[in-house]
């Protein structure tokens, strides 16, 4: 029996080590464009873009138990097409191979601003980009500007700071994180950073970039012009404008693209194929809503999930429960630590049960009628996950605050 | 089976304690505490789910 993992991060290398703990001893192809195997994300945006640790750190822990997995591991080969039917991937490489399962785990890409890419412009997904971005903060630019006040982008912001670097943050959205908080809390982020030096311009787009000719004829950014006639002057500009699912290769395969790979509600794409992490969408049975989560313990719980699904689909086994989770991430922001689990919408009403914006320390619950939507932390870990573990459960509104009772 | 935290990585977001709330408890201090050293074998795939999770790789299991 062979299985095709299309993608060598967290949540391919996951349901790689989960094939093999399940007991499967076929052949597991794992293919990925990048050369070596790619380095545990959230570090690029903390420790290792400010310098504190060495890259060889920034690995996860799957990627290091590799050579004990038995896998046919191709880097540099990327999956290039796809006829679902019959299971068939064509790879870079120019092989064919015929599978039986296929895991869907290609991520996402960062979205760039159109036109020309000037020196200095970065997005910011793997270690090169985190390495590139660092070698260009490590020449102490004048005046660091980031587009994008997502989570990536304020890290990236807070980052810059802790490295004594002048910083402008720039989101076209009324708040900072408008797509994921309600507004209240997006106007604590906003605080937050200003109160740490940052300049913060929010309401405004950018028009495009501003760049000068160097010596050698080559182009290098600097500065950003915003659609209110502004241009906020820059040698260095991070995009943080969100990301888009790696499916093009998938176009004509037959697979349901919409926000993703479509899938149901047990992560399958279609028959012996599932698919997990940045690039799956499926519609999350305790929200009754289709979601695809770009979050770290997400691609692995779903690796875990849609590698077990497929088992069971091959060995017709007993298929598993849907797969319904309650999406948890992290962000270092600063010495604040935020965390926060399941889906809000920006109206959501807010509530605060123990402590206080004021004190940068502080629950947030989000409500929505009866139902608890997510809950927010700012240095409170426990209760984040104590209401996570309620939501689990179910989202009612009292079972979630009963947390505070 | 042992349970090793190791707590200059350990960054207390308490994805251990949503697996294994009878191992692991982060209290209102913000710390980890560990409620069983030796958990008996029974919690071993849940030990090593918590450890999978952990985003600092911050648990090892010895024995
Ligand atoms: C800078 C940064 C900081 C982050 N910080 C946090 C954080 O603090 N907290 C948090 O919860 N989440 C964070 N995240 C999000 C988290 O890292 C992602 O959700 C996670 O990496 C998703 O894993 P994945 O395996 O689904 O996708 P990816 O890690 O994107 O991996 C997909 C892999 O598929 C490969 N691929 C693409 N196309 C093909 C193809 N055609 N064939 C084969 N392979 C292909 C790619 O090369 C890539 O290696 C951060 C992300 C970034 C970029
Ligand atoms: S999951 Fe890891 S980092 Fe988080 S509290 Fe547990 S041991 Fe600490």
């Amino acid at each position: 029996m062979t299985v095709v993992i299309a993608g060598a991060s967290l949540a391919g290398l996951t349901a790689a080590e989960t094939l093999r703990a399940e007991g499967y001893e076929g052949a597991v192809i794992v293919v990925d464009p990048s050369t070596t195997i790619p380095a545990d994300r959230p570090p690029l945006s903390k420790q290792v873009l400010a310098g504190e640790w060495p890259p060889e750190r920034a690995q996860h822990r799957v990627a290091a138990r590799v050579p004990e997995l038995a896998l046919d591991l191709r880097l540099g080969v990327a999956a290039t097409a796809l006829e679902a039917a019959t299971r068939s991937v064509s790879l870079s490489d120019g092989s064919l191979i015929s599978a039986h399962g296929i895991v869907l785990a290609m991520g996402a890409a960062p979205r760039r601003l159109p036109g020309d890419q000037p020196a200095g412009v970065h997005v910011l997904r793997t270690m090169d980009d985190c390495l590139a971005l660092r070698n260009d903060l490590d020449k102490m630019p004048a005046k660091v500007a980031v587009i994008g006040a997502g989570f990536i982008g304020a890290e990236v912001a807070a980052t810059c700071r802790s490295r004594g670097l002048e910083v402008t943050l720039i989101e076209v959205a009324p708040l900072p994180l408008g797509r994921v908080l309600p507004g209240e809390l997006g106007g604590f982020i906003a605080d937050l950073h200003r109160a740490h030096g940052v300049e913060v311009i929010l309401g405004v787009g950018v028009e495009g970039l501003d760049s000068r000719t160097g010596t050698d004829g080559s182009q290098h950014v600097s500065g950003v012009r915003l659609t209110d006639g502004s241009v906020v002057a820059a040698e260095v500009v991070v995009v943080g404008i969100g990301v888009v699912p790696n499916t093009s290769w998938l176009e004509g395969s037959g697979l349901r693209l919409e926000n993703g790979v479509a899938c149901d509600a047990t992560c399958s794409a279609a028959p012996g194929i599932v698919a997990a992490g940045d690039v799956a969408s499926w519609p999350n049975p305790l929200y009754g809503e289709v979601m695809r989560v770009e979050q770290w313990e997400n691609a692995i719980e779903q690796g875990e999930y849609a590698a077990k699904r497929l088992l069971a689909e091959l060995q017709g086994t007993e298929m598993p429960a849907p797969f319904a989770s309650i999406p948890w991430f992290w962000s270092d922001q600063y010495d604040r630590k935020i965390q926060m689990a399941g889906r809000p919408s920006s109206s959501d009403e807010i509530i605060i049960p123990e402590g206080s914006i004021e004190e940068q320390r502080f629950v947030a619950l989000f409500r929505r009628g009866d139902l608890c939507t997510g809950v927010l932390g700012v240095n409170r870990p426990r209760h984040v996950m104590q209401v996570r573990m309620k939501l689990t459960e179910s989202l009612s509104w009292d079972s979630a605050f009963s947390v505070f009772a | 089976m042992k349970i090793v935290v190791n707590y200059d990585l350990c960054e207390s977001n308490a994805i251990c304690m949503a697996v294994a709330p009878e191992v692991f408890e982060v209290r209102d201090d913000d710390f980890l505490y560990l409620l069983t050293e030796e958990p008996g074998e029974e919690l071993r795939e849940k030990m090593e789910e918590s450890a999978r999770r952990c985003p600092k790789q911050a648990i090892t299991i010895e024995g």
